[in-house]
């Protein structure tokens, strides 16, 4: 039992480390890649090419001024940043990152919990994101912050529903909700992956996931140039920075999700490892080595998408999520029924 | 026994943050104040049905309950503008003295209807290891209940073709 | 492990204190927001009593009973939106034209 206790705590704390300091990097990252597709050259100053420069930007924000504006709810306006954070951040407790092994004569899973609602927990903590974003734009006091407020809500509760349903033609396949097995029954080669079986539920997912991260193309609730910055314009140095690293820690949390549960998770598209006879933990080292070159790409990605499209005016956004995700996610449910149905090969595995 | 030390500290601890939101729900004059207290009871429910082996009912609760319909509602809040003023306590002191009269009558009723029915619910449960699992959850519903779960989307069709109506703003007044 | 009863204790009194809710208030919003915290607790005593009798019929009741009340809120607030509309007012005993 208190083993039990001391180990989850060395894998929390191993993994917010981890996980914020990629977030800090990830900054670093979008400000880099946003300047070569402009042609300029983007932080250099700040040690080697610029590395040290989150570092800099964590101090900055860290002593700048902290404004409370008057009319603001004290309460909920000190609340909502945390409560932004907390909820993008619990979903990383059931993310699985590579497989089992054994070490020392323990056995260590890669993850933090295993509940059998694994799949339905991420859904549950995503879905509170949406406080913080309300009560951020009410608790400004300010009228561009609640409309930004409200159209974010707005947005991300759409979209909810999208990704939902695209997640049921997945689950129909694997049979269970927790993450692990999803991402083990996509061994063997990249013919496996669920990104070749259902590819309508990957492009509904991987838009969906955009719209739930607010960015770009779907970054209304934040456009700098329509409602000064939405719902966290009343908001200065550290509860900013809250705000930004709940976004583009939820951006993880998409992009993980997506590369367990699309993109074959921690298995190489050619070649099998566990059959090269290392130990577990090689084994499990290098699932994790495959599993970040993925997420790299998708978060690469996710950065390239912002720098290149334009923003959706918010009637086109709302006309996306509803009328033509929602109906994807719908045939793509009604085909992997069918596939189960007629026993298709290529859909995977089923349930009995 | 330390696992069960844990469930009982996590029971009290869940016990005292419902019963204060709940209050706060009641008696806070600002009602976002009320629906985000709200939203905290929805997620000690919750907590609630995981120490009663029901995982998937948690997770449910929470998308549904408290990232839907309490989403529904700080919408209508924020929309209609309520002030603070406007969400005062009923009427005269006698009113509230009354209801809390009628209310402690009822805890009473309820006690002793405990009392009179109870079967020493001792510590020996018939829910053996996985209940509550969504698989055994999914199962009852799509072989035992569908009917009432095809009735339940029937409701939530109806639910959702009323709302829109009711909202729609009558832009002539000549037509209904 | 916690006995049945201590949850049936608590879920007495997160009625009763709902109940309260909707005597006490005289904001259409509020109250409904004191019957979702009825609901909840009838839930919540649902949730016991499966697991104390081993039947997972309880827990599809109360997945049933969390759809009524997403019905039941979603028409509920409409109905209190579009009284609004003609009375800019939410405070119930302001409706009380059907009152002889």
């Amino acid at each position: 039992m208190a083993e039990m206790i001391v180990e989850s705590t060395v894998k929390v704390g191993i993994l917010l480390g981890v996980i914020l300091t990629v977030v800090a990097y990830l900054v670093w990252a979008e400000r880099k890649v946003s300047s070569w597709m402009q042609d300029r050259i983007g932080p250099n100053r700040v040690g080697p090419a610029g590395l040290l420069q989150p570092l800099a930007d964590g101090v900055k924000l860290i002593f700048k001024e902290d404004i409370i504006p008057i009319n603001a709810y004290r309460p909920f306006y000190l609340l909502a940043p945390m409560l932004a954070l907390v909820a993008a951040l619990t979903a990383f407790a059931v993310i699985p990152f590579s497989t089992s092994f054994e070490l020392f004569g323990r056995h260590i899973d890669v993850w933090i919990a295993d509940v059998n609602i694994g799949l339905l927990y991420i859904l549950a903590v995503t879905s509170l994101n949406v406080y913080g974003l309300i009560l951020a734009g009410w608790a400004s006091g300010s009228k561009y912050s609640l409309l930004g407020g409200l159209r974010a809500a707005a947005q991300v509760i759409s979209y909810e529903l999208a990704l939902g349903f695209s997640l049921i033609g997945i689950l129909m396949v694997t049979g269970s909700f927790r993450l692990h097995e999803v991402a083990s029954q996509q061994a063997g080669g990249f013919w496996h992956w669920n990104i070749i079986a259902q590819p309508l539920a990957f492009l509904v997912f991987f838009v969906a996931g955009f719209a739930e991260t607010n960015r770009l193309p779907f970054d209304l609730p934040e456009a700098e140039q329509e409602l000064v910055a939405g719902y966290h314009t009343e908001y200065s140095s550290m509860k900013f920075a809250m705000f930004f690293m709940a976004e583009y820690t939820h951006m993880i949390t998409i992009s993980a999700l997506t590369v367990l549960l699309f993109l074959g998770g921690w298995h190489p598209p050619f070649f099998d490892l566990t059959s090269m006879g290392w130990s577990t933990a090689v084994v499990a080292l290098a699932h994790l080595g495959v599993f970040s070159v993925k997420l790299g790409f998708l978060l690469f990605l996710f950065i390239w998408v912002r720098w290149t499209l334009p923003r959706f005016r918010y009637d086109q956004l709302m006309n996306l999520g509803w009328k033509v995700l929602l109906p994807i996610a719908l045939v793509n449910i009604a085909y992997v029924g069918i596939g189960i149905a007629l026993n298709l090969p290529w859909l995977g595995g089923f349930v009995s | 026994m330390a696992d069960g030390l844990m469930e009982f500290v996590t029971f009290c601890i869940t016990t005292a943050v419902a019963i204060i939101s709940a209050l706060f729900v009641v008696f806070h004059r600002n009602p976002i104040v009320n629906a985000v207290a709200l939203v905290l009871h929805l997620c000690c429910i919750a907590v609630f049905f995981l120490l009663l082996s029901a995982p998937f009912l948690a997770a449910v609760q929470i998308i549904v309950y408290a990232g839907a319909i309490l989403v529904l509602f700080l919408f209508v809040v924020m929309l209609l503008d309520l002030r603070a003023e406007m969400s005062r306590l009923r009427g005269s002191g006698g009113q509230v003295v009354l209801a809390s009269g009628a209310v402690a009558g009822l805890l009473a009723l309820l006690g002793i209807a405990l009392r009179r029915s109870r079967q020493t619910f001792g510590l020996d449960l018939s829910a053996g290891e996985g209940f509550g699992a969504p698989e055994q959850v999914a199962r009852a519903l799509f072989t035992g209940d569908m009917i009432a779960f095809e009735l339940a989307s029937i409701l939530l069709l109806v639910a959702l073709v009323g709302a829109l109506m009711l909202t729609q703003a009558h832009a002539d007044p000549k037509e209904r | 492990m916690v006995a049945t009863d201590y949850y049936l204790i608590v879920s007495a009194v997160l009625f009763t204190i709902g109940v309260l809710g909707v005597l006490v208030r005289r904001n259409a919003i509020v109250m409904f927001m004191s019957i979702e915290l009825m609901l909840n607790a009838v839930n919540l005593t649902l949730v016991a009593y499966a697991r104390q009798f081993g039947s997972v019929e309880g827990q599809v009741f109360v997945f049933f009973v969390m759809t009524v009340a997403a019905a039941e809120a979603a028409v509920g607030l409409a109905i209190i939106l579009a009284i609004f509309r003609k009375r800019r007012s939410t405070d119930v005993d302001d409706a009380s034209l059907m009152r002889w």
